[in-house]
């Protein structure tokens, strides 16, 4: 029997379409069928200058918004060879630690609706209203916030921040330790989540997957320790890997990270060093507007910048980055003219879900529901 | 990542054993990449993952760019990870476009099953056709979409945004 | 109507009567007055369909993470409305929330489940994407969902907050129970003043769009003489 779950359904986290084959409970084949939200996002931003693609290219994975932004800044930043201070680095890492661990709220919150567990919901979206409050403090906005900008970040936080993102990392695996209280005795959560969704690690190599779901097969892999980026070298941080590598190891797994994010967080604020929070090259970066009224070279690079925007040597830079989904990776060719020739992004979520079908191949419906949960597919990523 | 030397050295040992097969080696922005020819990207391919000491064993990305107008038109990458060293490297090869006729290259899901989908989102944007590949559809598009979107020379699209005053004055 | 104060023991004797049977004539009446709200049938169904949507969970992309995601949860509390039941299914929903981008392949799918709706149904346009395609001018986002439902209320944001999706909620609720909140057209009389661009709903349609329609219905109606299934 051929049953067609979504693109509206329930569960799905987004609009996919899976077209499952069933042998009464069980799934015999497993085909999704995506581009439901297809947004043409990559040839948008070859219409745009560069700072006019970053709130594309922020909307396309939408809950880890951040991500995106530095995967763009990155890789443009190597492009024009421009260093970002250290405070910006900092910032960066801060907001991206914080963007983390929301996506990971909203996931628990979600995949925890789809097992039963309804209240988690509330719970969990209760810390990410907290967390969209630090984010409004901060940017002015709840999502798609465009606060990273090439050459840094585009506004220094304000005061009162630092107590409120300090009391809210402080609080955060309290909190955490309260979701497991509620979740890790569970027997209902338990025995829809141990043992269900195995898929082994050399498999999931093979599928190109990263992120939690490798970390759960027992690979240790993380783009924040492999590659150096950001201020990731000068914070102490461990990696969870799991054992077994089915659905109840990637729950683990991420709710582990969220601690390890708040501690990041808390590193981050510590060791918050002063100066500027943006570069200080005007061919690329906007100057102050208190400068504006006196200097007519900062009144003409504005103009040129707001206007044309700057225009990038001719080249091609992959810049990747380890996304609360797996490695992100942002492709850019730039032609020497104010607007890329070509933006591409490598997303997670889409190479992740290759994998769903190893997942919930001869398994239960039901078990398909909880692998597609614990897979944490954003369609926005997937579809771009 | 290989530095510069090191990426001539990969290149002298692929030449030893697939000769002919690298056109050239680019080292832009830290950032090394192989460019191959067209027929013997998966000698290439293959010659990395195995070879014991270069263990590219972990396709990252696979994707395409339209480099009109430039010629030869397109360009796939592949972006491989070296996960024991740390190192990544880039493939790259050149396909031109024939007019009517789809550009052609060979499949690389045998070697690398993560590039299935990546494979069929490249023929959905830009017409390339791999040959090998099991089930070569639209995967974004819908299915009975005509063009290839994400060539330069394909629209953007949309519709010009009407405001009031410039529009034929309201009945 | 003016209410007496009447202290607690006239009170207390009066409901001892009507508990006996005791109370008529005038007194009767005016008992009845305070407790009785005579309207019209639709008023009253218009009050109590507004005051209890039930949402579809219907959510397209970032803004499905506001709504019907961060509404129901206990800050912006959706169900101080009346809409605490969230329906999965269309049949049992009333009102569809587009909470995001609709692209060209989800737009049948989107109409589908509309035309699966029972009637009084409404659609929020949640988001800038959903009114008028946002910032996605290109060719994978239909630009409006107007163009293929109708739309009651638009809710402008990117992705607006919660807070105003509530007030977008409120405002339909008004609609619905038959004053439409006209806003500042009201406040200052400026009826008549509408104005809408080419294709606007009192405006005739151009030539060429016209003719586009007719050619567009003449072959739909022979696939369907010539006996498409899906268009049955």
């Amino acid at each position: 029997m051929t049953v067609n779950v979504g693109p509206h359904h329930p569960a799905t986290h987004g609009v996919l379409r899976l077209v499952v084959d069933l042998e009464g409970e069980v799934v015999r084949e497993l085909r999704p069928v995506i581009g439901y939200v297809h947004t043409g996002i990559e040839k948008s931003c070859e219409d745009k200058s560069y700072w006019k693609v970053i709130p594309f290219v922020e909307r396309m994975d939408y809950v880890s918004y951040f991500f995106q932004m530095e995967a763009f800044c990155g890789a443009v930043e190597r492009l024009v060879d421009l260093e970002i201070p250290p405070r910006a680095r900092y910032l960066r890492t801060l907001f991206l630690e914080l963007n983390r661990i929301h996506s990971h709220l909203v996931w628990l919150g979600t995949t925890a609706l789809d097992l039963g567990a309804i209240s988690m919901l509330w719970y969990c979206f209760r810390e990410r209203d907290k967390i969209l409050d630090l984010f409004e403090m901060a940017t002015g906005q709840r999502m798609h916030t465009r606060y990273f900008q090439v050459g840094g970040v585009i506004e220094d936080i304000p005061l009162g921040f630092e107590a409120k993102c300090r009391a809210f990392a402080e609080e955060m695996p309290i909190r955490v330790g309260q979701y497991e209280d509620l979740l890790d005795r569970n027997e209902v959560f338990l025995s829809r989540t141990k043992g269900t969704g195995v898929v082994s690690r050399e498999r999931l190599l093979e599928l190109g997957v990263t992120g939690p779901l490798l970390r759960a097969a027992g690979d240790p892999w993380d783009l924040r320790k492999a590659f150096d980026y950001l201020a990731y070298p000068e914070m102490d941080f461990k990696i969870p890997v799991g054992t077994v590598g089915d659905n109840y190891d990637r729950y683990r797994v991420r709710v582990a990270e969220m601690v390890e994010s708040s501690k990041i967080v808390l590193q981050c604020l510590d060791a918050l060093p002063e100066g500027p929070f943006i570069a200080e090259d005007r061919k690329y970066v906007l100057p102050p507007r208190s400068e504006l009224s006196t200097s007519m070279e900062s009144l003409i690079h504005h103009f040129k910048l707001v206007t044309e925007g700057y225009r990038v040597p001719p080249g091609e830079v992959y810049y990747s980055i380890e996304h609360p989904r797996g490695e992100l990776g942002c492709f850019v060719v730039a032609d020497g003219s104010a607007k890329p020739a070509r933006v591409h992004f490598r997303d997670p979520s889409f190479v992740n879900l290759q994998a769903f079908r190893d997942m919930a191949v001869d398994g239960y419906v039901a078990d398909m529901i909880a692998s597609l949960g614990m897979l944490d597919p954003i369609l926005g990523g997937v579809d771009r | 990542m290989p530095d510069a030397p090191g990426l001539e050295l990969i290149r002298g040992e692929i030449e030893r054993d697939c000769p002919g097969a690298v056109l050239a080696t680019s080292y832009d922005r830290a950032q090394p990449a192989l460019i191959v020819d067209l027929d013997r990207v998966l000698d290439v391919l293959r010659w990395l993952k195995d070879q014991p000491g270069h263990r590219y064993d972990f396709l990252s990305s696979f994707h395409a760019a339209d480099y009109l107008p430039a010629q030869p038109r397109f360009g796939v990458h592949y972006e491989l990870i070296n996960r024991d060293r740390v190192e990544r490297v880039r493939v790259k090869a050149m396909l031109a476009d024939h007019g009517e006729e789809l550009p052609e290259i060979d499949s690389c899901v045998e070697l690398f099953p993560t590039a299935e989908a990546q494979e069929r989102e490249v023929f959905d944007f830009f017409g390339i056709v791999f040959r090998g590949h099991p089930n070569l559809t639209r995967i974004l598009m819908p299915d009975d979409y005509v063009g290839w979107p994400q060539r330069r020379d394909f629209p953007v699209g949309g519709e010009p945004v009407t405001f009031t005053y410039s529009e034929q004055r309201y009945d | 109507m003016e209410v007496e104060r009447r202290s607690l023991r006239e009170k207390q004797l009066e409901a001892r009567d009507v508990l006996r049977g005791d109370l008529e004539g005038e007194d009767l009446e005016r008992y009845v007055e305070e407790r009785v709200v005579t309207t019209t049938f639709e008023k009253v169904q218009n009050w109590a369909r507004a005051n209890s949507i039930f949402p579809l969970t219907f959510g397209l992309a970032c803004c499905a993470i506001e709504a019907p995601i961060s509404i129901v949860t206990a800050r912006y509390d959706l169900a101080r409305f009346g809409a605490e039941a969230l329906r999965a299914s269309p049949r049992q929903a009333d009102l569809i929330i587009l909470s995001g981008r609709v692209s060209i392949k989800m737009a049948p799918v989107v109409r589908r489940l509309y035309d699966q709706m029972l009637e009084p149904k409404w659609v929020m346009a949640m988001g800038a994407c959903s009114s008028s395609a946002g910032m996605f001018a290109n060719y994978a986002v239909v630009q409006g969902a107007d163009k293929f439902m109708p739309v009651d209320i638009y809710v402008p944001g990117c992705p607006p907050r919660p807070e105003a999706v509530l007030y977008g909620f409120t405002k339909l609720q008004r609609k619905i129970m038959g004053n439409a909140d006209q806003g500042w057209r009201r406040r200052y009389d400026a009826y008549g003043t509408e104005e809408w661009a080419r294709g606007g709903p009192r405006s005739e349609p151009s030539p060429e769009a016209a003719r586009a329609y007719e050619e567009a219905r003449e072959s739909v109606e022979a696939l369907r003489d010539a006996g498409e299934p899906s268009l049955a």
